[in-house]
């Protein structure tokens, strides 16, 4: 029966211990980039590399979908045309990619930074300012009697 | 059994946002307060083009072309789109800090402070950050809890911090900044045309007809003419002078802002580090750049406080059919402070089918993750042990199988959702185990992500 319930209850009895927020990194401009410098409230809970793997990845995401390039010059272009009725039923390319940033950080979760007693929060959901990283209070072996 | 009814109330996000912004549609529509002068606008462009089409286009359709009325329509077609799309759109609004963040960023900034000593003013919350060798103050927003990007403002008729602040508009009705730059600058640049149109043909149509009729009879017989020409006369001169001047500040990459401010004036060897130092390169940036989404989500969805809830019972109630009921709503508010703590979403989904195969991976790695620890401090969290030791949270069987039931379908429903999350809840950010069924006045809020 203990296998059964489901984990969202041990995540419930699991309080939150802390909170890290990655800022965001504007050494490049306005370009949305966060800093890779791997926070010490994480030094016990995860590698550093594969943190900043994962930062490193969500960086070159969010580059791909602000890209200056071929594509986002002929969407612009035909969007004008259009008079920008064409986003009504297209997505636009940025829209595609945060949907994979989306999947991305889901996968994460699931395979790295759950097991850990962490979380990764979509950064669209604070408004691109920050990685929000849930830090879970560690259970041990005979608490919660 | 009877049915149990838990009608709530659904509020969207919105409806809660801070700010001074009107919304309309449900949320689709996203505007500033003052709204007198964009119906000005409106009524200018509408009423001078009807004129147009009334009095001018039907003798010039037959004498010059009709081409003439035909791509005057396209263009008061485009105008109102464009006007439409700049004054409904989020400019690029940045959504405040929730408390958490807020209190970090506070810890951080008194960190850097150190102690201050009594009777002295705090140091002003500047942050330096150097964007392509040029070095850039943020500073930190007392409202909106944040350090502003760089390029970002509070707007104080708006009363949020905008990305990419241009200038508020009141022609328009709404900020213009990163999201709606580019729809504002082809308004101000097709109205540009239009009123060059407008009053070109005008004096097409007065100089045509006066060769025919007289100068005084044309000017009887069309008496739209007159005020037209009126409109356009005083248009063309704000509209096409503000034109040329946002299409300068397009070629430098700057907004009227620091224009305004005189940022990179060039006084103290300070550059525009934005401008790419082509002219070409940078109108592309700004007019053909990747259209920016929303990070407000004005149309997610808020649950209201479990002490509005209506529980209505479709009949006499017994003992155990009010228990069912207290159960069902523990498990739902379970759920609900579940979504608090964590996670939202797709990144949630722990669907019923792949709990057993998570246990056992979980179960599987904390051993090996007690050995590689980097720390003796490192442990994982065992859940299972927590499980079978969490003896007096224990819900009774009953209570068990509604909770499932209702996880495992509220899983199935994130999943089929594919677009993003909202913000979490502004709350408490953890969510202390429920105590009991009864216990259904904790304050809570959900998201949902709607279609």
């Amino acid at each position: 029966m203990a296998e059964t319930h489901s984990l969202q209850d041990i995540r419930q009895q699991a309080s939150v211990a802390a909170k890290v927020f990655i800022q965001r990194d504007y050494t490049n401009g306005t370009m949305c980039q966060f800093q890779t410098k791997f926070p010490s409230e994480l030094e016990s809970r995860i590698d550093k590399q594969q943190f900043e793997e994962t930062l490193r990845m969500l960086n070159n995401l969010y580059a791909e979908a602000e890209k200056l390039g071929g594509q986002s010059y002929v969407e612009g272009c035909l969007a004008c045309l259009t008079a920008y009725t064409i986003f009504l039923c297209m997505e636009t390319h940025y829209e595609k990619v945060l949907k994979k940033i989306a999947k991305y950080i889901q996968e994460q979760n699931d395979k790295i930074y759950a097991p850990r007693g962490l979380l990764l929060t979509d950064p669209i959901e604070r408004g691109l300012r920050v990685v929000e990283i849930t830090i879970f209070e560690d259970r041990s072996t005979g608490s919660g009697r | 059994m009877s049915a149990v009814m838990v009608s709530r109330k659904v509020t969207r996000k919105w409806e809660k946002l801070p700010g001074k912004n009107t919304f309309c549609c449900d949320g689709r529509v996203m505007m500033a307060r003052q709204k007198g002068v964009f119906y000005l606008t409106l009524f200018l462009i509408i009423g001078t083009c009807a004129l147009f089409f009334a009095f001018e286009c039907p003798y010039l359709a037959v004498h010059l072309s009709p081409a003439v009325p035909m791509f005057a329509a396209v263009l008061f077609l485009f105008v109102v789109a464009m006007l439409l799309r700049t004054s409904f759109s989020d400019p690029g609004v940045l959504p405040r800090a929730l408390p958490e963040e807020a209190t970090f960023i506070e810890m951080e900034i008194e960190a850097a402070n150190g102690s201050v000593p009594a009777g002295q003013r705090p140091p002003p919350r500047i942050r330096n950050v150097q964007i392509n060798s040029q070095i850039v103050k943020l500073k930190y927003c007392y409202t909106c809890k944040i350090f502003r990007p760089p390029r970002a403002s509070h707007c104080s008729i708006c009363d949020n911090c905008v990305e990419r602040f241009d200038h508020h508009c009141p022609w328009v009705g709404n900020c213009v900044g990163k999201r709606n730059y580019r729809y504002f600058y082809l308004f101000t640049l097709s109205l540009s045309l239009l009123t060059i149109y407008i009053f070109a043909f005008d004096i097409v149509h007065v100089v045509m007809r006066s060769v025919d009729s007289g100068f005084v009879s044309t000017l009887k017989e069309s008496p739209g003419t007159v005020v037209e020409v009126v409109i356009c006369f005083f248009t063309l001169w704000s509209v096409v002078g503000l034109t040329g001047f946002h299409t300068y500040l397009i070629s430098l990459n700057q907004t009227t802002n620091e224009d305004i401010k005189g940022s990179w004036s060039g006084k103290n060897r300070l550059q525009n580090p934005y401008s790419h130092k082509n002219i070409m390169r940078n109108c592309c940036e700004v007019l053909c750049g990747p259209a920016y989404p929303s990070v407000l989500d004005r149309r997610g969805l808020l649950l209201e406080k479990p002490g509005t809830l209506a529980i209505q019972l479709a009949s006499k109630t017994s003992g155990l059919e009010l228990q069912i009921a207290k159960a069902k709503a523990a498990a739902f508010l379970r759920k609900q402070s579940c979504d608090d703590a964590e996670y939202s979403g797709p990144s949630s989904t722990w669907s019923s089918a792949s709990l057993k195969e998570r246990v056992s991976t979980v179960k599987g790695r904390s051993p090996i993750a007690k050995e590689n620890g980097p720390t003796p401090k490192s442990k994982s969290i065992n859940p299972t042990e927590t499980i079978s030791n969490s003896k007096e949270q224990d819900p009774t069987p009953k209570e068990k199988a509604s909770a499932l039931k209702e996880r495992v379908s509220c899983s199935k429903e994130k999943r089929q959702s594919s677009k993003e999350q909202g913000p979490p809840p502004k709350e408490k950010a953890s969510a202390p185990p429920l105590a009991s069924p009864d216990d259904l006045t904790d304050t809570f809020l959900e998201k949902e992500r709607v279609h």
